[in-house]
């Protein structure tokens, strides 16, 4: 046993057949869409409840009468795809000041289609008295857009937090990998919000 | 000193305060010290849900036994069951992979320490919230003190209405916390094989433990989740007056069911997958061949992986679903175990003239073969749904399951903990000690479950709490009971193993099976830093290469 363990640490690896072309995916990519797929599923199962309880309520208000079609706020926050990724973009070139302007674009148009939402659910709470207990509608209503909306609240929370990295002049183009990490996050929210926008929006009504 | 182990002055000496050396433990984001709490943690509730399978056992032995009240033997199968599945056999399997996959993939830890903490101790927090129940459940209502709902909690019995006080709500909140914790662990193997690969180890040439982890993880990913937006779900119910599963307004107990099993099934084969990584590690190793079919085995495992996702549902065919969902269910789950049956034939495969040493790990690597293919053959059965109408919801199910659960992942972790132990704690697990926790543990598992399948088929329901004399289950049961005690015997004596080679275990060395995956280069246990230099492989056996020069195994890949 002890013989063939000299010999094991005697004997130096073999070399690598083509040496520096060992390259690998960076981890936050990898991290960031591992969680997406996970979140994913999550948003998938809630969208199944959604489409399953179309029409199931028992009594009103159905989404015909009371849902009004987000046009504005789905055209704010698509937007905000863009702005992120022009930020990016000049993160990776090393441009600081073209950075910060999209970014903080972002952040606003985030923020925006959260005061949409909020809106919406005041005027269907007020006018119409649909609350999450009200019937199947609302509960499958408020906890897929809700969750939606708790993604876009994260995603603020995180951008702000770069943004105040980067008026403190501390997010350079070294971090443009990381930076591309939680832009991926906040494609993915808008991706999702265009599967619920088509659910609850059009199949739903 | 070998080339791996650079002399750096131990910062951890023995004269260091306990307070210290805790704090070291609490506060480390090293995946061999979170490997081990993983482990320890699963190890602890093992012996508490064994305990609660006992007093089931013990109330089951005679009829009309009045040894446990029908409340409290309801709360021991659920708190059995949840414990069993998401507080000893996912953290345990889990604190495996964060052992070794970095090992074995020749890196010097996860790809994200401190998500690794985080996760290992959502889970810890999860298993207290659920225990915490005994103290709190009672709630202002004085009802319940553990969640008594079964372990798939099924919909309006989950309900406010039928469950009132707050053990339930510790139920689902304790899933929650600890599914986010698997799923960040998830994250970080998946992200830990893509992105630390030491060079040379391209996918073809990656150790089939990491191949299998790598699956399980994707599994988790996508099986996990689904049961934490049903619990967020049961909670809107709960709490916010919502009506998903409340079938007074118009919600549906079956959505409940689909939900819940779109997770149940596939953590079904979350829970093998790893252990067929153990069973791939150990067999060629004791039967001194490369593993027979290395490509087909990747690609069984994948295909396990694909088609485990769409059986869920043939838990359901009691409840009446219509002809074609029937068919399809049935259809896939048969079609599952054709990659399963891939695997068998490349372990049997690789023992095929081998020269096989019988050490305690390769005995238990056999047991999980045999026993395996019967709880597959029970479960090809249970496809059926003509079957399954018969025998749903009887101890012939429970049989089966426990003969995958016990039979198959427990006998494969033993084997893992046989084969691994030296290299964790640097001392060899007594042989002879293994031999009787091995042989008694055989034949307290055979008594136990082969004969539960038995009042199955005469009937006798799953979860009821005593039965009449007279209907041919009373000697059964008695045997049943006996059986399981005899396996706790098997279990303490292994605990009793595991306790004393730590003090008293023979010197292991790097190497001590003369195996040829990279964990066996270090030394044992590993350094903090893992490796001093990050290996370079150039076959799936880079230690083979080392060993023989002359004859490399990357001459024939």
């Amino acid at each position: 046993m002890t013989s063939t363990q000299r010999s094991a640490s005697a004997v130096p690896f073999p070399a690598l057949e083509t040496p520096g072309a060992w390259r690998l995916p960076y981890r936050g990519t990898v991290g960031m869409a591992c969680l997406i797929i996970a979140e994913s599923a999550i948003f998938t199962i809630f969208v199944v409840a959604y489409l399953y309880y179309v029409g199931k309520s028992l009594s009103g208000p159905m989404p015909r009468d009371v849902l009004e079609v987000p046009i504005f706020f789905t055209f704010v926050l698509l937007s905000s795809s863009l702005t992120i990724h022009l930020a990016q973009k000049a993160l990776e070139r090393g441009a600081r000041g073209a950075f910060l302007g999209p970014w903080l674009a972002t952040i606003g148009l985030g923020a925006l289609f959260l005061y949409g939402t909020g809106r919406e659910w005041q005027r269907l709470i007020d006018e119409h008295g649909l609350t999450l207990s009200t019937n199947l509608f609302g509960t499958t209503y408020y906890s897929l857009v809700g969750l939606h909306a708790f993604h876009v609240a994260v995603g603020l929370a995180l951008m702000s937090l770069v943004a105040l990295f980067a008026l403190a002049g501390r997010v350079g183009r070294q971090h443009s990998a990381r930076v591309g990490t939680l832009a991926l996050y906040w494609h993915f929210v808008d991706a999702v919000w265009v599967v619920v926008f088509t659910v609850v929006y059009v199949i739903g009504r | 000193m070998s080339s791996n182990a650079v002399a750096i002055p131990d910062a951890r000496s023995e004269s260091r305060p306990w307070v210290l050396a805790l704090h070291d433990w609490v506060t480390t984001v090293d995946h061999k010290r979170l490997g081990i709490l993983y482990v320890l943690y699963a190890l602890l509730f093992l012996v508490i849900a064994g305990c609660e399978a006992m007093i089931i056992r013990i109330q089951l032995m005679f009829p009309h036994n009045a040894f446990v009240s029908p409340q409290v033997f309801n709360r021991m199968f659920t708190m059995h069951g949840t414990t069993m599945i998401f507080f000893v056999a996912v953290p345990v399997l889990l604190g495996f992979s964060n052992y070794l996959v970095p090992l074995m993939v020749g890196a010097r830890d996860m790809a994200f320490p401190r998500l690794n903490a985080f996760s290992f101790w959502l889970t810890a927090l999860g298993g207290l919230l659920l225990y915490f129940s005994l103290l709190g459940g009672n709630g202002l209502y004085g009802a319940g003190s553990a969640p008594d709902i079964g372990w798939w909690a099924y919909a309006p019995l989950a309900l406010k209405a039928f469950s009132p006080g707050h053990s339930s709500d510790y139920w689902t909140i304790s899933l929650i916390v600890s599914g986010f914790g698997t799923v960040g662990t998830a994250v970080n193997v998946i992200a830990t094989i893509l992105c630390m690969r030491c060079p040379g180890m391209h996918l073809g040439r990656m150790p089939l433990l990491v191949w299998l982890n790598l699956v399980m993880s994707g599994m988790l990913l996508i099986v996990m989740t689904p049961l934490t937006a049903a619990q967020l779900m049961l909670l809107v119910d709960r709490y916010l007056g919502g009506h998903f599963f409340d079938t007074q307004a118009g919600g549906s107990a079956t959505l409940w069911m689909h939900f819940f099993w779109i997770f149940g099934h596939p953590e079904v084969y979350v829970l093998i997958l790893p252990c067929f990584a153990f069973i791939s590690e150990i067999v060629p190793v004791f039967s001194r061949k490369p593993m027979f079919g290395y490509p087909v085995m990747v690609a069984a495992s994948v295909a396990i992986g694909f088609v485990s996702m769409s059986v869920w549902a043939h838990h359901m065919f009691t409840i009446g679903m219509n002809s074609y969902a029937n068919s399809f269910f049935a259809i896939t789950t048969m079609a599952v175990g054709v990659p399963t049956g891939i695997k068998m034939f490349n372990w049997i495969g690789t023992m095929w003239g081998g020269r096989i040493e019988l050490k305690t790990p390769m005995l238990f690597a056999i047991g999980f073969l045999f026993q395996f293919l019967i709880a597959g053959l029970t479960g090809i059965m249970l496809a059926a749904a003509p079957f399954d109408w018969q025998l749903g919801l009887s101890y012939f199910v429970v049989a089966h399951f426990h003969y995958v659960i016990v039979g198959g992942i427990l006998f494969a972790l033993f084997g893992a903990f046989y084969y691994w132990y030296p290299k964790v704690t640097g001392r060899m697990m007594n042989e002879t000690l293994g031999r009787w926790h091995f042989w008694l543990f055989v034949i307290g598992f055979h008594l136990c479950f082969d004969l539960m399948h038995i009042p199955g088929l005469l009937g006798m329901p799953r979860r009821i709490y005593t039965y009449e004399p007279g209907r041919g289950w009373d000697t059964l049961n008695l045997l049943v009971s006996l059986g399981a005690f005899v396996q706790a015997v098997a279990v303490l004596l292994f605990v009793a193993n595991l306790v004393l080679s730590y003090f008293r275990g023979e010197k292991a060395g790097n190497d001590p099976w003369d195996a040829w995956t990279l964990e066996w280069s270090v030394s044992s246990p590993p350094p903090a830093y893992n490796f001093a230099r990050i290996p370079t492989v150039a076959s799936r056996r880079p230690l083979w290469d080392l060993k023989h020069a002359e004859d490399p195994d990357s001459r024939y890949e």
